[in-house]
């Protein structure tokens, strides 16, 4: 079954449209980049799919696993596994991480149905999970992204990943604002997750991030719509020739 | 699909639990208030004549003194003439055992998950159950006892303690202090009284639970704690009462003395009825509550958690009198619908080296107005004082409304008073990312204001703080928007 089908997506903020008809399927087991100019839509896509508030969908229809997505509240879509780490994550004041974790975490197993884990076998799952993304103790214990530095928020979002080991994973630029090191970090903690169950949809501006998480699809959003689609040297091409000459090509997929 | 609003207006709003009300056979006495009124009151209580005489002195000036006005919350003129001044549930002789306690009260504790059984739930703690003006239960008294410890309900500290009440009673709030104050020491009813002598520490909490169920009554509570030197108690005080369309009004004075190396904490859950979504009902909660930490070293932290109530308007305060003493205000006020809340502290600084560290969080939502009033005096001879204050505001929704009235007065050049505020509107975002990590409105809500109260909680005595959190996420129900 696919994992995810867009069909015709209109979807608009603030009165104006964004995305004018986007179409796009994916497969679990497929990690699909989804690149174009800035102001193409790409993070007004990864933000409608996970159903934050201020975008407006106007038309067309989303499955999620056979599902209408679109008829989920965010945190429903959330608990049925679809996940997107935040271009600018927000700090939450007094809420620890490894509890904000915990509660997200066992929201979702009850959804499902499982028991709810126990501060115990939580922090065993921690131990497992914060070492690639080197996590240490204190990021645990700091309020949600409190005092935390760019790199150091984008790590913490794919930690969040880890822990919830989510099957649809939308990551927002992630790679904005981060360092080599900081990347390498990300796309390790990325590439440690791909598996034929689950698939993702990596938006980014830059190939850059891509020689680390090598793509399976590679799509070109331009006025709206995906506008080129092709394989990981798609990213290359891009890279070096820019969008320019996409536009007036606007061939199919 | 539906947005946020959408989801927030169709929430359900869960009643106020302890709304119900019991039938139980009470003796109340006319309404009205007078000279002959206040007599039948200490008549009841079969009080000493020292007592009935501090009472009517109190009514007497009480009768010369105007209503304040300066107050940020508004409601109706009260008519003191339309108040029965006591109420208590028949069956009531002196109970030595819970088998006296007339069932339908007790019925009325379990239902408040309030244990009366020493058995029970909260076997750390002891209980001292109100039930309108008297008091129904105290759990432990003997335990207690046998360590020189003496927790009893007010009326029975009269009979059996008349030299301790009679040094302390009146000494932080006299009748004079207040129109409240003044109104209360002539008509209190009923309240706790705690005694803890030298160098002991108290090994259990010790609470009351006050309920109000009579019509048309009002309630006015007396509680006086002393810690004698070198001694510790800890001490929690909640509050419920039934859900009514008139409002009544709660007026307690409550006073905490701690001599040399001695500490009080005093912690308070207030979830009086708060008014229906309309504005209409609710209990009017007008309290003096004051500490005088009267040796050296002596400690007083006030911590409350002030969810209920149509309207709040108290200030516990510390005069800081032995040097080196310290008073501690940690303080979380909501308000929703139509609640109104003016309140805060007062920290006078009279010994040298004294400290003072005031942590307020206020909540609004709905069409909630919150106040916070806190003074901070430091005395000419307050020598190298120090003070700490933080007041934040949460703000949910744009139909609330938070004020802050903070009043400095030094007149000490060795003080040092640092002053924080801040207002912050609950953030969408923050809303959206617990979403997006699988969290409901609900839970996300309650998680973000939680985080905002926590320096607050964390003062609460372990086994109220859940309470305390469950208390908050209750009163905030369906105040996004």
């Amino acid at each position: 079954m696919s994992m995810l089908d867009v069909k015709n997506l209109h979807v608009a903020a603030e009165g104006k449209e964004i995305l004018k008809g986007l179409d796009l399927h994916v497969n679990p087991g497929e990690v699909h980049a989804i690149m174009g100019p800035n102001g193409s839509g790409k993070s007004t896509l990864a933000r409608a799919l996970s159903g934050h508030p201020h975008y407006a969908v106007t038309g067309g229809e989303v499955l999620f696993e056979g599902k209408d997505l679109l008829a989920m509240d965010p945190d429903e879509r959330a608990r049925e596994g679809v996940f997107m780490a935040f271009q600018y994550p927000v700090e939450i004041a007094g809420v620890n991480n490894a509890n904000f974790l915990k509660a997200a975490l066992n929201a979702k197993r009850k959804h499902f149905g499982l028991p709810e884990l126990d501060a115990m076998e939580f922090m065993q799952l921690v131990q497992e999970k914060s070492k690639l993304l080197e996590i240490d103790s204190s990021m645990l214990k700091r309020a949600v992204n409190e005092g935390f530095s760019g790199g150091e928020k984008k790590r913490n979002e794919i930690f969040h990943m880890a822990l919830l080991e989510p099957k649809l994973a939308i990551l927002d630029e992630t790679d904005s604002g981060l360092d080599i090191d900081a990347l390498q970090l990300v796309a390790a903690g990325v590439n440690a997750m791909r598996s034929p169950d689950r698939a993702f949809i990596v938006v980014t501006h830059y190939q850059r991030l891509l020689t680390y998480i090598v793509p399976d699809f590679v799509h070109v959003l331009s006025g709206g719509k995906i506008v080129k689609s092709g394989g990981k040297e798609l990213a290359l091409e891009l890279e070096a020739k820019g969008y320019g000459w996409i536009e007036p090509a606007l061939a199919g997929r | 699909m539906s947005t946020s609003t959408e989801t927030i207006e169709q929430l359900a709003t869960r009643e106020y639990k302890y709304g119900f009300y019991t039938d139980v056979e009470s003796e109340t006495i006319p309404k009205g208030l007078n000279e002959d009124i206040v007599r039948l009151i200490s008549q009841k209580k079969n009080e000493p004549e020292w007592l009935l005489e501090w009472r009517l002195k109190a009514f007497r000036l009480w009768l010369t003194m105007k209503e304040p006005t300066w107050q940020n919350v508004k409601y109706d003129p009260i008519n003191y003439q339309d108040i029965a001044y006591y109420s208590a549930p028949k069956k009531k002789k002196t109970l030595n055992s819970l088998d006296e306690v007339d069932p339908e009260v007790r019925k009325t504790f379990d239902k408040l998950g309030i244990p009366l059984e020493e058995q029970k739930l909260f076997a750390g703690v002891a209980v001292d159950a109100v039930f309108d003006s008297v008091s129904v239960a105290t759990t432990f008294r003997e335990k207690l006892a046998g360590m020189g410890i003496i927790f009893m309900s007010f009326s029975e500290a009269v009979q059996h303690h008349p030299e301790l009440v009679k040094k302390y009673l009146g000494s932080v709030v006299p009748h004079t202090d207040n129109f409240f104050a003044a109104l209360n020491s002539a008509v209190f009813s009923d309240g706790s009284f705690v005694y803890v002598p030298k160098g002991v520490r108290c090994p259990m909490e010790l609470s009351t639970y006050f309920r109000i169920n009579a019509k048309d009554t009002g309630q006015f509570e007396r509680t006086l704690i002393i810690a004698d030197e070198g001694s510790y108690v800890s001490y929690l005080e909640g509050c419920t009462a039934p859900m009514r369309d008139e409002n009544q009004l709660h007026a307690a004075v409550v006073e905490l003395v701690a001599h040399d190396d001695a500490t009080i904490k005093y912690s308070t859950i207030q979830n009086w009825y708060p008014g229906d979504k309309e504005g209409k009902g609710g209990i009017y909660n007008f309290v003096t509550k004051r500490g005088l930490c009267q040796g050296r070293r002596s400690k007083i932290t006030w911590t409350q958690v002030e969810t209920g109530s149509a309207i709040t308007w108290k200030y516990p305060g510390c005069i800081l009198q032995g040097d080196g003493s310290i008073g501690e205000f940690y303080s979380v006020a909501t308000t929703n619908n139509w609640q109104q809340a003016d309140t805060g502290t007062k920290m006078v600084h009279v010994g040298r080296n004294t400290r003072s560290t005031i942590v307020s969080k206020g909540i609004s939502a709905g069409h909630g107005q919150n106040t916070y009033r806190g003074l901070v005096r430091i005395g000419k001879n307050a020598k190298n004082a120090r003070n700490y204050s933080q007041c934040d505001s949460l703000l949910i929704g744009d139909k609330c409304g938070a004020h802050t009235f903070p009043y400095l007065e030094i007149r000490n050049t060795s003080a040092k008073v640092e002053h924080e505020a801040s207002t912050s509107k609950i953030g969408e975002d923050q809303i959206f990312y617990c979403r997006q990590r699988g969290l409901n409105l609900e839970d996300s809500i309650n998680m973000i204001v939680s985080g905002f109260c926590k320096e607050v909680f964390r003062e609460l005595p372990m086994e109220f703080a859940v309470e305390a959190q469950k208390l908050l996420s209750v009163s905030l129900e369906g105040s996004v928007g």
